[in-house]
This record gives structure tokens, sequence and C-alpha cells, in this order.
């Protein structure tokens, strides 16, 4: 890896990391008598780590210019291998606390090992972790064969991985030591989120460079998705976590916003964090990943057109949704709830237009598992918006909201779309990036499978039982009028449904780690010589003009 | 229209703006007015702020991720009245940087637990809560008895407050640590100053049933006692409200 950089790229790398070290010590002295001292050390202590590291092959020779024939694929394969390491940690520590909702005793009587840190930890690892690494793993890829250019340079794409996820461990180990915000999905402390920034930034400069050197004079299509991924994700980011610090060397900030501008904020953020990192992301890896995998151009451009501005425009107006019959204005909710109804349009054109990209291609969704699970994923993509639109009308939400059918809802959506897009992404990536014919063994993708289909469905349904008999437990009337049963039998009615729950999770888990096991074979028994020259010609299959199938 | 495009998608720079333009539209229709429109939140003259051990107490709940299963939002239901009491006003969570509505009841929601189970109650269900409730399935927060709460930064704690409009005057924030001493201790010199400040209707007391000083239990209880009881507003018929 450090090989690969020339020396000037080696001596930024150097100032760089010293710069954060200092940053680290600063904030480890300033924050002695607070958590944000640890939190410190961490920044520091992984800094140091890098220093050595450059510094161990600061005197090897420079890569030969030979390299600028070739994509640089190296980011793209550390991130998948990260990406799946956080798979396994957010998905052990997710089942865990679906234990601990049926064995309340499970956190040992310690602070760091109760629901509600453990929580943020499953959600920050899965989403940001796993979905996270995958994103800035794939999207390197994709826009490299997009645009037939290679990275504008060998170190940018190292800050950003290795700064994002620097950004992944320092929310995670905060939750534990009791670091937090408190907003959902936006967990992490003013240090941290102004270190995201940073490597966001940095990312959005790569994009833009690549494409500034493209040979194609298109962008073509996932490109849209994954910018829109990384242009509002900032936007978000940076307005929902504006605060006030307590000093320097406290964690603890206070949010800018009170009351019901910050419900309204927090959920505007909350809502298009599933939009624009949950679902333009992986449609950006959706959009390239299965009309290569099946060897078919995308159904329609239009179409394609139509549902990529439909969900920039009517997402960013559906969080209000979240606050429906609370103290928020009526006119934001209903707004919310038009906009959400509407998005349908949209979603279902993009699942449509993947499902239909298969016409032609059913023979390979049967035989071949990867395939298969990228079907599987635009299926879930469909059925989990049709459900958000469902949930966001008023008197639908007023049954829906606050119970497990939300639970469901979001698993539907991450363990069916996002992990399955991912996963068919990995599975097909794998052998690309380290030339090989293909997995280590297809037999253990269609275990993966399987396990993956068969954890998500014993969740979801899990989930839909507990969180409608929750809804309507809650609202049940008795013949004298008065209310049928007490909050704690609403409580031990969801017992069975909460063992289920954590048993598909068990089974998701377990598909993931075969995964893992098949990944690290794969890579294990994989030539050596793994570049990829830059291609000179547009790619067949994005520019719409495949090989005529047999038949045809 | 797609000729449009198809010329659009050959730009970057172009691209960047015509999303940056189309996603801000709906955030600022939705979100800027609700700074402006003077209806969104009610007026509460007399409605008081957190006292320094109270606010302390909301940051533990926050640090435990309480919120994560118990909501701060009742809404305007039947049911939901009948069960937690009248609905939830904007103007109640004025003060709370960042709100804590929640969005999940696994456990009951708290807008309004404030004054409703005794102190010592509270104690025993945090302490282990299968001891009043044996089919709760809440973690028990035992160690929160164990733990001392730090109050000597408090002072900062009402400043950052201050600075994004809170109105914490000086004096509160210069006394911050003694009146969270004084708020447990209800015959130190220090209790005085907390209802001087807070109001008389402040509860002064040993909240975790322990005298000494103040543990993170005092600060959590202190907390859940005022939810809910930070104005009456919402007691009050709704054409009153609004004045």
């Amino acid at each position: 890896m450090i090989a690969q950089l020339t020396t000037s790229e080696r001596q930024f790398a150097m100032v760089t990391l010293i710069l954060l070290a200092v940053a680290g010590l600063v904030l480890a002295i300033a924050g002695r008598d607070d958590l944000l001292g640890g939190q410190g050390l961490l920044i520091f202590l992984a800094a140091l780590g890098g220093i050595f590291a450059i510094i161990s092959k600061y005197y090897s020779p420079e890569p030969s210019e030979g390299r600028f024939a070739y994509y640089y694929d190296d980011p793209t394969k550390a991130g998948i291998v990260i990406a799946m390491v956080w798979a396994v940690i957010g998905m052990f520590v997710g089942d865990w606390v679906a234990w601990q909702l049926v064995y309340p005793d499970l956190a040992f009587d310690a602070a760091w090992s109760s629901f509600g840190r453990l929580r943020p930890v499953h959600t920050t690892s899965v989403i940001f972790g796993f979905g996270g690494n995958a994103l800035i793993a794939t999207s390197l890829y994709v826009l490299q064969r997009t645009s037939r250019a290679r990275l504008p340079d060998q170190i940018s794409p190292w800050f950003v991985l290795f700064g994002y996820n620097l950004f992944c461990l320092l929310a995670v180990t905060g939750y534990l030591m009791g670091i937090t915000q408190s907003k959902e999905y936006a967990e992490p402390e003013w240090y941290a989120d102004i270190w995201l920034v940073i490597v966001w930034v940095v990312y959005f400069a790569i994009y833009m460079r690549t494409l500034a050197r493209r040979k194609e004079p298109h962008i073509y299509v996932a490109n849209w998705y994954y910018m829109a991924f990384i242009l509002v994700v900032a936007i978000l980011h940076i307005v929902n976590n504006l605060a006030v610090p307590v000093s320097f060397g406290h964690a603890k900030s206070y949010s800018s916003f009170s009351g019901v501008q910050d419900a309204m904020t927090q959920w505007w953020y909350g809502h298009n964090a599933v939009a624009f990192f949950l679902t333009a992301g992986f449609l950006g890896m959706m959009y390239y990943y299965l009309p290569k995998r099946a060897n078919r151009p995308i159904f329609s451009y239009r179409l394609s057109i139509i549902s990529f501005w439909g969900i920039t425009f009517f997402y960013m107006w559906a969080g209000s949704h979240h606050l429906h019959y609370t103290a928020l204005p009526h006119w934001v909710q209903t707004l919310g709830m038009t906009f959400s109804v509407m998005l349908l349009v949209p979603s279902w054109a993009s699942a449509a237009n993947a499902l239909l990209t298969l016409n032609g291609a059913w023979d390979k969704v049967r035989d071949d598992a990867t395939l298969r699970f990228m079907m599987v994923a635009a299926v879930f993509y469909g059925l989990s918006t049709f459900e958000g639109s469902f949930m966001a009308i008023r008197t639908v939400n007023a049954l829906s909201h606050y119970t497990d059918w939300t639970v469901g809802h979001v698993h539907a959506g991450a363990l069916g779309w996002v992990a399955m897009i991912t996963f068919g992404a990995i599975y097909a990536s794998v052998p690309w990036l380290w030339k090989r014919e293909g997995m280590y063994s297809a037999r253990l993708v269609e275990v993966h499978f399987w396990l993956a289909v068969a954890g998500t469905i014993v969740y979801v349904f899990a989930m839909w039982n507990s969180g409608i008999i929750q809804g309507l437990m809650w609202r049940t009337y008795n013949e004298s009028g008065t209310l049928a049963y007490s909050f704690i039998e609403s409580v031990v009615a969801m017992r069975p449904y909460y063992i289920a729950r954590a048993i598909g999770g068990l089974l998701f888990l377990i598909g993931a780690i075969v995964g893992c096991y098949n990944i690290w074979m794969t890579i294990r028994t994989a030539p050596q010589v793994t570049r990829e020259p830059v291609s000179s010609t547009p790619d067949s299959v994005l520019v719409g003009t495949p090989a005529l199938q047999p038949g045809e | 229209m797609f000729g449009f495009h198809y010329r659009l998608e050959r730009k970057a720079i172009g691209f960047v703006l015509a999303i940056i333009g189309v996603a801000s539209i709906g955030g600022i229709v939705e979100i800027a007015p609700l700074f402006t429109i003077h209806q969104t939140v009610e007026a509460a003259p007399g409605m008081r702020v957190y006292t320094p051990l109270e606010l302390a107490g909301r940051n533990i709940y926050i640090r435990e991720g309480c919120y994560a299963c118990h909501s701060q939002m009742i809404r305007t239901l039947r049911d939901e009245v009948e069960r937690y009491g009248p609905y939830s006003l904007a103007v109640e969570s004025k003060h709370d940087h960042p709100m804590l509505w929640g969005s999940k009841r696994t456990g009951p929601d708290l807008a309004r637990v404030g004054g409703k189970y005794s102190d010592a109650w509270h104690v025993a269900h945090l302490n282990n809560p299968r001891a009043v409730m044996p089919e709760s399935i809440m973690p028990a927060y035992a160690w929160l008895s164990r733990t001392a709460l730090r109050i000597d930064d408090l002072g900062g704690h009402l400043r950052a407050l201050r600075a994004v409009g809170v109105p914490y005057t000086d004096e509160m924030i210069a006394n911050a640590p003694a009146d969270a001493y004084g708020q447990t201790a209800p015959d130190s010199p220090q209790a005085e100053g907390v209802t001087k400040r807070y109001g008389e209707a402040t509860n002064v007391r040993v909240f975790d049933g322990t005298p000494g000083d103040p543990t993170e239990m005092d600060a959590l209880v202190a907390y859940l006692q005022i939810l809910g009881r930070l104005t009456d507003a919402a007691h009050k018929p709704v054409a009153s409200a609004g004045r």
C-alpha cells in the first residue's frame, strides 16, 4: 500500500498524520478531566500507528510511471474487507441487543453493555461501518470504470477510507463510554462531526477530479446517485449537527436547535439519511453491478432520469412524517405525508428499472446466487418503499408509530435492500478485483443467500406481528369505555416475537460470517498480479449495446 | 426535457449544482418557517428552566440512551391522552437542546411521568426494574447509585445552553455547582439558593434516599420528577394556551 505512493505522497501522508496526532494530543490534554481525553488519545494512537507504517516503508522504491495505465483498486479492496468486518460487529451487537429484550439481564450490570448504549453501536456499525465502507469502496471502483479514468492520485482515497473509519471508531467507542448527542443516526459529538466534514470534502474532491478527467462524455447514472449521496449527506450532516460544545475540553455539546425546530431538523436529517445514504448510494451500486452481472444494459434510460430527480426532490420533504400528531404544526405534517406518498412513483420506477433489466437474464438469476442477491434486493426495495409510503399516511401512522412495525420496516429496507445489494455487489467485485474466475465457493454464496433471505423474512414478519399487536393493544377500549390493557401487558405480549426476531437476526449474522469466510478464502488463493488496465473502449453493457444473446 | 438532461449529464459542475438546488427546496420550505411563524411555539409565561441538577440528570438520560425506548411526546390521540395525560405542546420542549421526543415505545411515554411515582419507587425501579415490575424488560441501572455526580463543570453547561438561547442568568451560571449540591441537601445552606433562583415549587430533597454528595441517581430521579412540570400550559384549556 505505502509502496504505491510517490515520495511526495508519502511526505503528504506524514504531514497529515503528524497534524492529526497533534490534534489528538491537544484533545487528550484539553479533555483530560473528561471522556474527551480518551477519544483524543484514540486519535493520537491511530495517527501514531499510521506514522510508523509510513516510516517503515518510506524508502521503498517509488511506483513506476506505468501505473497510470491501470485502475487504482487497492482502496476498494481494503474498503470491502473493512466493510465485512463492520458487518459482523454491527450485526453481532444488533443480535445481542435483540436478546437483551428477551433476557434483560444480558447486560451484566455494566454501563457500557446496556441496551441504550449498545443500540447506537449497532446502528452506526451497520449503517456507517458496513454500509458506508461498502459505498466508498464500490463508488471508487465504479467511478473509475464508468469514467475510464484512474483515480487522480494514490493518497486521497486512503485518506478518505481511513479517515472515515476513524470517524466510525470514534463514534462507536464514544457510545460505549457514554458520549452521544442523542440525535438518532447522528449520535457522534462535535469533534467527530468536524472530522467527518473534512473527510467528506476530500471524498467529493476525488469524485470531481476523476470526473474531470473522464473519457466518457456522459456521466453514468450510477455516479449521479453516488454524487447525490455525497452532496446531500454533507448538507444534512452539517445542518443537523450545528451545536455549541461546553468547552474545548468537553465531549458534550448542546444542539443549536431546540424543541419543535430541533425535531423537524432531526427527522429531516434522519429520513434523508435513509434516502441519500441507504437509498441513493445503494441505487448507485445497483445501477452498476446489476447490469454488469446480468450482462444486460439498464432497461430504460428515461426511467432512471425520472426516478433520480424524483428521489432527489421528493425525499427531502418526507421527514415530517416521523412527527404525525405531535406538536409539529399540522401543515408540515401534511406536506410530509403528501410527498411521502408521491415518493412511491420514483421509488417503484427504480425498482422496476432494475427488475426489467433482468428480462432475458432470468436463467442467470436462477443459477447465480450473486445476481439473485441483487434481484431480491430490488424486490425488497420495492416492498419497503411501498410500506414506507403507506406508513407515512397519517391515520396509518397513528397505529404504527412508536411500535415495532417501524423497526420491522427499517429492517426490511436495511436487511432486504441495503445488505442484499451490498452482498451482491461484493460477491461480484471480489473475483473481479482479485482476478479470479469466481468466488472460492459458489455453494457458500448460495448458503449465505438463503440464510439472508430466511433471516430477513423471519425478522420482518416477527416485527409486523409485534408492531400491529402493540399498536392495537394501546388503543383498545373495553365495554366500560376505558383502556383495556396496561402498558406492561403489551410488553408481555411481545415476548414470542422478540425471540423470533432475535433468531432471524442470528440467521442473518451467520450468513454474513459465511460470507466473510468465503471472501477470505477467495483472497488467499488469488494470483499476485491483480492490476486492471484503464479501458480504451466504452463498456458495451453500460452504453447500452450488448452483444446479442442467442435467440434474439 | 430528456434532451436537456442529455446535455446536463455531460457537465459535472452543472449536475452538482442541480442536485444541491433540487435537494434544498424541501428543507427550506418546511424548516425555515418554523423559526419565523410565531404560532409554532405557544407562549408559556412563567415556564422555568432546568436546574443544574435536573440538567445533569437529563444528560444521564441522554448518555444511557433512554430515548431509544421511551418517548416524551404524547400525540393528539384519545388513547394517548387517557393513558399518559394532556397531549404535549411545542412550548414544553422549548428549552430542550436537543429535544427528546423519541421514536419508539419499548417502554411507556415519559412526557408526564414527573410526580407520578415517588422518588423511592424510581430508585428501586432504576436499581432493578424487575423488583417493582416483574415482567419489565428494562435494563438495570444499579451503578447510578454508586457513581458520584460530576458537578464542578455545570456552570459551563449552563453557559453553553445560554449561547443557544436558554435564559440562564449570570447568577445561575456562577452558582451552578452549589445549586446542584443544594437541591439534594434540603438542610444545607446551599438549598435556599435553589428555590430563590428556580422558584419555590422546585423539588429540593434527597432524591436517592441517601444523604451526602449527589450521585448520578439523584440527578436522574430529579430530572424524571420534573418531566411535564416545567409549565402547566398543557393543562390549561386550548383557547388560553396560545396567549
